[in-house]
């Protein structure tokens, strides 16, 4: 299987082949992918260096003339380091694009710090109009990445992974999916999340919603799978920092008595290299870290 | 430095070529007088005079743009990235016939299109909102590399910047970029009078040239020398043309 940063690089290729208005942006990251449709399309696959407050500017400058911009670096150098530009270029200058994120929490452990961005999708949460997908597996990427060009003038942010789930679910772009049901309580797992839910919950009495479009946030479903638990207890397990998608969930039980544990990547600084896993397990989202805390917060079964 | 300030626009006929833009029948001359119809930013008062003799030229006798053609791909393209006092820019848009001048007493109100930063979703004939420095020549960047992945050779991407704004790490990233990129239908205009900090040692045009544009100084009181600079063939390159003003709070 490819990874979700392959199969974007094959996708979008062929999509410069097929729509004129697609213009992709990078900075020295994730080159190599583009090689071929940047010999057929040596104007709309631009590389401008390792420049990250143009990479977004020059992204804007496009879709000023009628293009859609696809910009495309790791998660800490694409929506952190030129965050104002983010803000400003596509938000204040009412232009639409997308961004195409890799390396997420902790994609490259030994990297360090400086290659980890928690913090993305928080971020984003403080500007208007983004939608946002987290995939869990490349032909979800594939799927939600063919929605981002073709989604007109909307602002879009895709993160891409190389943690993935066995298994491709049918993604519409839009709805959490239903996965299981249950009494005590919801948990609501993101994208890579899902296969260490579904092991961690197994054997509990608990419903399962899988959420690979988190914003717009799909208030609605988790409406209906609280509405058929007992009580409004929900857990959101998410691959970014913990309690990214809280207020959201909050937003959506307005109406009604619940309680929300968000779950996810901690704030702290672990200073640690290693492997993906070891990193899971260090914030307690490997199956075993997100079991013990789902059975503490949700009500005992009957 | 030799300054010298012209009372009114000089008497050349337009060269062939340029469009004549629709205009209110104002003139460099009215300019002051409906710079003066805004208040309240007078602390911006310097940024904006330094700007109106460059600005002036260009609208009125480089830039094809009018306000029948805000709308036309094939319009020639003017990104004010220097948003501050943006007050000449007002001026000579609403001498230019873009919005009504009796839009200009407004400005900086709750109700007005027109703040002391220019946001291009409320202001006709604005390309881009600015305020935030080193925004405008990315933007300008990208605009031109837009037009070239569509095809569109003719028009020109104009960008104005301040010699203070050049301090925005930003801009390096642009005009490095798009010397490499030899993006001739690029231009940006620096607005010199002297108010970055910390100045710029061997020159803001050494900059230019040494990432591969090309570059003319000149006096920016001087409409003839403004225009012989904004028309100054580059093939190949972009070009920038630093235009050295009064200095900042002389």
């Amino acid at each position: 299987m490819d990874t979700m940063r392959e199969r974007f690089a094959s996708v979008t290729s062929h999509l410069l082949d097929d729509d004129p208005r697609l213009a992709v942006v990078l900075a020295d990251i994730g080159v190599d992918g583009f090689t071929g449709a940047a010999r057929r399309h040596p104007d709309r696959v631009v590389n401008v260096g390792i420049r990250e407050q143009l990479l977004i500017g020059v992204g804007s400058g496009l879709a000023l003339t009628g293009l859609r911009p696809i910009m495309h670096t790791f998660a800490s150098f694409l929506v952190e380091r030129p965050f104002e530009q983010v803000k400003l270029d596509f938000g204040h200058q009412g232009v639409g694009g997308v961004l195409v994120s890799a390396g997420g929490s902790y994609d490259w452990p030994s990297g360090g710090y400086t290659h980890m961005s928690p913090g993305d999708i928080a971020l984003l949460d403080t500007l208007d109009g983004w939608t946002v997908h987290v995939p869990g597996h490349p032909d979800e990427a594939e799927t939600l990445l063919r929605q981002a060009a073709a989604a007109g003038d909307d602002k879009v942010y895709v993160r891409l992974s190389v943690q993935v789930n066995q298994a491709p679910r049918a993604v519409d772009g839009v709805r959490f999916q239903r996965l299981r049901e249950g009494r005590r309580g919801v948990v609501v797992a993101v994208g890579p999340m899902l296969d260490n839910v579904l092991a961690a919950t197994e054997g509990l009495d608990v419903g399962v919603l899988y959420a690979t479009t988190v914003r717009p946030f799909d208030g609605a479903a988790l409406r209906a799978a609280t509405g058929a638990a007992d009580a409004a207890d929900v857990v959101i397990v998410e691959p970014c920092l913990a309690g990214t998608s809280t207020r959201f969930a909050n937003d959506a039980l307005a109406d009604r008595p619940h309680r929300v544990l968000g779950l996810g990547v901690g704030r702290r600084e672990l200073r640690r290299y290693g492997q993906l896993d070891e990193h899971l397990a260090a914030h307690g989202l490997d199956p075993h870290g997100l079991r013990e805390r789902i059975v503490g917060f949700l009500p005992s079964g009957s | 430095m030799t300054q010298t300030t012209h009372d009114k626009p000089p008497r050349t006929t337009p060269a062939a070529g340029t469009d004549t833009t629709t205009t209110t029948g104002a003139g460099f001359a009215q300019l002051p007088g409906l710079m003066s119809l805004m208040t309240g930013d007078e602390k911006h008062g310097p940024a904006a005079t330094s700007t109106l003799d460059a600005l002036w030229v260009l609208y009125d006798r480089v830039l094809r743009v009018s306000p029948e053609r805000a709308a036309d791909p094939e319009r020639d393209r003017f990104l004010l990235s220097k948003g501050h006092g943006p007050m000449a820019y007002y001026a000579v848009l609403a001498a230019k016939g873009f919005f009504p001048v009796d839009w200009l007493p407004g400005f900086g109100s709750y109700d007005s299109p027109l703040g002391h930063h220019p946001d291009r979703l409320l202001v006709p004939g604005a390309e881009i909102g600015s305020g935030s420095l080193g925004h405008g020549l990315p933007l300008a960047v990208g605009t031109a590399l837009g037009l070239r992945a569509q095809g569109r050779t003719d028009p020109a991407v104009w960008v104005l910047i301040g010699d203070a704004e050049l301090d925005e790490g930003s801009n390096h990233e642009a005009l490095a970029y798009a010397g490499a990129a030899g993006l001739d239908r690029l231009h940006t205009l620096v607005i010199d009078n002297s108010s970055a900090t910390h100045g710029w040692r061997g020159g803001i045009a050494a900059r230019f040239e040494t990432a591969g544009w090309s570059v003319a100084t000149v006096d920016g009181r001087d409409h003839r020398a403004l225009y012989e600079a904004f028309t100054a063939p580059h093939p190949g390159r972009p070009h920038a043309v630093v235009a050295r003003v009064e200095p900042k709070g002389a």
